[in-house]
C-alpha cells in the first residue's frame, strides 16, 4: 500500500485540468505546464527509489482488495519506464514552446499533451487487463486529438486512417479482454498469471494470445501492423511526432512484454515462434523502408519500426540476457527516438524542406547541431560506449544461448543499415555544399536545440553509466522472469 | 440462449467487416459502430447468461447474473460512444477540407500533398 505509485497518473491529470482553465494564457499554460513537468520528473524517480527500496509496491484502488478491485502495481519495469516518459515528456515540452506555434497552443494543446502522458503512464502502472484498455482509450483519445490538431489537409487525411484503425484494433481489445474473462474468470494480471499456470495454457488461451498480439502489435507496429505509422506519424507538427516515436508504440511493446513474460508463457514453441518471426520480419521491413526513404521524417519513422522489433525478438527469446537487454534499449531507445526526431525538427526548421535531396551545408552555420546529430546517430546504431551498445549485445547473446543463428545475423545486419540510414541524413544533410536554388536561413535555434541536447546528454550517460544502471535493470529483469514475485506482491499482501 | 447470441455477434462482426472494407468514409464508421456493438455483446455472452435475476443483491440470492461484465461493457459503450462522435466530426471536417469521403483518393504519397 503506498499512494506514491499512483501520483504519476494523477499528477498529469491535474495539471491537465488546470491548464483546460487558463487556455488563452499561452505563458501561464507554459509556466503551469513546464513546473508541473518537472515535478512529475521527482515522483517518478521517487517512484524508481522506492521500488528499488522496498521490493514491488502495488495500490489497490479504494481498498478493494486484490482480484476484485483494480490493482495499481508498481515493479521495476513500470516504475522504470515512467521516469523514461517523465523525462522524455519534459524535454518535448520544453521544445514545443519554440516549435508548436500559439495557433496550437491556444487550442488546448498543452492540456491533451499532459493527457496524453496520462494514459501513457496508466498503461504502464496497471495491474489489471480491462483497465489497461481504459489507459490505451484515454492515451488514443490524446493521440487523435495532437494528430488532427491544427487542421491541415494531410493531417485529417492521416487521422481518418489512424483513428479507424485503432478504433478497429480496440474492438479486438474489447473481445480478446471478453475471451480471456470467458476462459479463466478473471482479468487481474497475477491471478490471471496464476489460473493460467494452474491449466498449463491450453490451445484456446494460445488463441487468445494471439488475439492480444494483434492488438498491442497494432499499437507498437509490428510486421503485417505497420502499414499505417509511415503515414500517420508524417502528418503532424515535430513535437507530436516526437512523443508519438517515443512513447506511444512503446506502450504497445510493454504490453507484449508484459502479457507475454507474465500470462502467456507456457506455451512458447507456438507463441513465441510467432512473436519472434513476425520481429524478425519488422526488422527487415524497417529497414527496407529507413534505407529506401530521402525524407528525413521518413528515415526515422521507419527507424522506430526497426528498433520495435530487435525489442520484441528479445522478449521472444525470454533468457534471461535477451530479457534484459530488450529492457535496456527498450529505454535507450524511447531517449534517443525522442532526441532525434528533435534534432530532424531543427535541421527541418533551418533549411524548410524535409527532402535529404534539397538539404546540405548545414555544417558550417550550425556545427554543433551537426555534431549533436552525430553522437546520437551513433548511439542509434550502438557504437559502444554509447547507450544502444549494451542492450544489443546482451540480446545478441540471448541469441546466441538460445541457438537462434537467424536473429543473431539479421540484428546485426540491420544493426548497420541503420547506421547508414542515419549517416545517410548526416552527410547529406550536413556536408556538401549549399543547394543554389535554396539558401539557408538565420534562425535562432536554441530554445529548440537545448531539450534536445539534455536528451542526448542523457542518452549517453545512460549508456556509459550502464554499469551504474544495471541493478535497476537486473531487478526488473528477476521480475520478470520469475512471475511468482509480481503474483505474491499483488495477491498475498 | 447463448448459441442464438453467438450467431447475432457473428452476423453483427459480418456486416462490420463488409461495410469497414467499403470505400466511403461513413460506411467505414457504421461498420466500426457494429463492430464495436459485437464485441459488447460478446463480453455479455461471454460472462455466461443466466435468466431472470439481477446482480447479486443479497448474499442468499439463489441465482444472480455476473455484474462484472456490465460494468466492463459500460466502460466499453462509453469510450466507443465517444470515440464515434468524433470520428463523424472528424470525417465531416476532412469532407469539407478535401472535398471528398472515397477512401481511394485519401491515399495520400509523397508527391501528392
Amino acid at each position: 500500500m503506498n499512494n506514491l505509485i499512483l501520483m504519476p497518473v494523477l499528477w498529469p491529470l491535474l495539471t491537465g485540468i488546470i491548464l483546460i482553465f487558463c487556455v488563452k494564457q499561452v505563458r501561464v499554460q507554459k509556466a503551469i505546464s513546464f513546473l508541473s513537468s518537472m515535478i512529475a520528473i521527482m515522483i517518478s524517480a521517487a517512484v524508481v527509489y522506492v521500488v528499488k527500496q522496498e521490493g514491488m509496491v502495488t495500490l489497490a484502488m479504494g481498498s478493494w482488495e486484490a482480484p476484485f478491485g483494480i490493482i495499481i502495481a508498481a515493479d521495476m519495469l513500470a516504475s522504470l519506464l515512467v521516469l523514461t516518459t517523465s523525462i522524455i515528456a519534459a524535454a518535448v515540452l520544453v521544445y514545443s514552446f519554440k516549435g508548436i506555434g500559439t495557433e496550437r497552443e491556444r487550442y488546448y494543446y498543452y492540456a491533451v499533451f499532459q493527457f496524453l502522458i496520462v494514459g501513457v503512464n496508466g498503461a504502464f502502472l496497471t495491474g489489471d487487463v480491462f483497465n489497461l484498455f481504459v489507459f490505451f482509450e484515454v492515451m488514443l483519445m490524446a493521440s487523435y486529438v495532437l494528430l488532427v490538431l491544427g487542421g491541415t489537409k494531410i493531417q485529417l487525411r492521416e487521422s481518418l486512417k489512424y483513428i479507424i484503425v485503432n478504433v478497429i484494433s480496440s474492438a479486438f481489445f474489447v473481445i480478446g479482454v471478453a475471451y480471456l474473462y470467458a476462459v479463466t474468470g478473471t482479468l487481474n494480471m497475477a491471478q490471471l498469471s496464476e489460473r493460467v499456470a494452474a491449466v498449463n495454457q491450453p490451445g484456446i488461451l494460445s488463441v487468445i494470445a494471439i488475439c492480444f498480439l494483434v492488438v498491442f502489435g497494432l499499437k507498437a507496429a509490428i510486421f503485417p501492423f505497420f502499414f499505417w505509422l509511415p503515414g500517420s506519424y508524417h502528418a503532424p507538427p515535430i513535437p507530436v511526432i516526437a512523443i508519438f516515436g517515443a512513447l506511444l508504440t512503446k506502450v504497445g511493446v510493454y504490453s507484449i512484454f508484459r502479457t507475454y513474460t507474465l500470462i502467456f508463457h507456457h506455451d512458447q514453441a507456438f507463441t513465441h515462434m510467432i512473436l519472434g518471426t513476425l520481429s524478425l520480419l519488422t526488422i527487415v521491413v524497417g529497414v527496407i523502408g529507413a534505407i529506401a526513404y530521402w525524407d528525413v521524417k521518413k528515415i526515422i519513422i521507419y527507424n522506430i519500426v526497426i528498433a520495435v522489433g530487435v525489442i520484441l525478438y528479445g522478449v521472444s527469446l525470454m533468457n534471461e540476457e535477451a530479457i534484459a537487454g530488450s529492457l535496456l534499449y527498450l529505454i535507450h531507445d524511447m531517449l534517443i527516438k525522442a532526441a532525434l526526431f528533435l534534432l530532424i525538427g531543427i535541421m527541418i526548421r533551418v533549411s524548410g524542406t524535409s527532402d535529404l535531396r534539397k538539404m546540405g551545408g548545414l555544417m558550417k552555420q550550425y556545427p554543433y547541431l551537426a555534431w549533436t546529430f552525430f553522437i546520437a546517430a551513433i548511439s542509434l546504431a550502438g557504437i559502444p560506449p554509447f547507450s544502444g551498445f549494451a542492450g544489443k549485445l546482451l540480446i545478441l547473446k540471448g541469441t546466441v544461448y538460445a541457438e537462434s543463428y537467424v536473429g543473431l545475423g539479421i540484428i546485426l545486419l540491420s544493426s548497420l543499415m541503420v547506421l547508414y540510414s542515419v549517416f545517410k541524413i548526416f552527410i547529406h544533410g550536413f556536408w556538401g555544399t549549399v543547394n543554389r536554388d535554396y539558401v539557408p536561413k538565420q534562425v535562432s535555434i536554441s530554445g529548440l536545440f537545448i531539450p534536445a541536447v539534455v536528451l542526448v546528454v542523457i542518452a549517453v550517460l545512460y549508456g556509459v553509466g550502464t554499469e551504474e544502471v544495471y541493478p535497476f535493470i537486473s531487478q526488473a529483469v528477476q521480475t520478470i522472469l520469475d512471475p511468482e514475485i509480481y503474483i505474491n506482491a499483488v495477491l498475498k499482501e | 440462449m447463448e448459441i442464438v447470441m453467438a450467431v447475432v455477434i457473428g452476423v453483427l462482426f459480418m456486416c462490420a467487416t463488409y461495410l469497414i472494407l467499403s470505400k466511403s468514409i461513413l460506411r467505414i464508421i457504421v461498420g466500426t459502430g457494429l463492430l464495436s456493438h459485437g464485441a459488447h455483446l460478446l463480453i455479455l455472452t461471454m460472462g455466461g447468461l443466466k435468466q431472470g435475476a439481477v446482480p447479486l443483491l443479497s448474499e442468499k440470492a439463489a441465482s444472480y447474473v455476473d455484474p462484472l461484465p456490465q460494468a466492463l461493457i459500460l466502460t466499453a459503450i462509453v469510450i466507443s460512444f465517444g470515440v464515434t462522435a468524433f470520428l463523424l466530426v472528424l470525417a465531416y471536417r476532412a469532407y469539407q477540407e478535401l472535398g471528398t469521403d472515397d477512401m481511394e483518393c485519401l491515399k495520400g504519397n509523397d508527391t501528392h500533398e
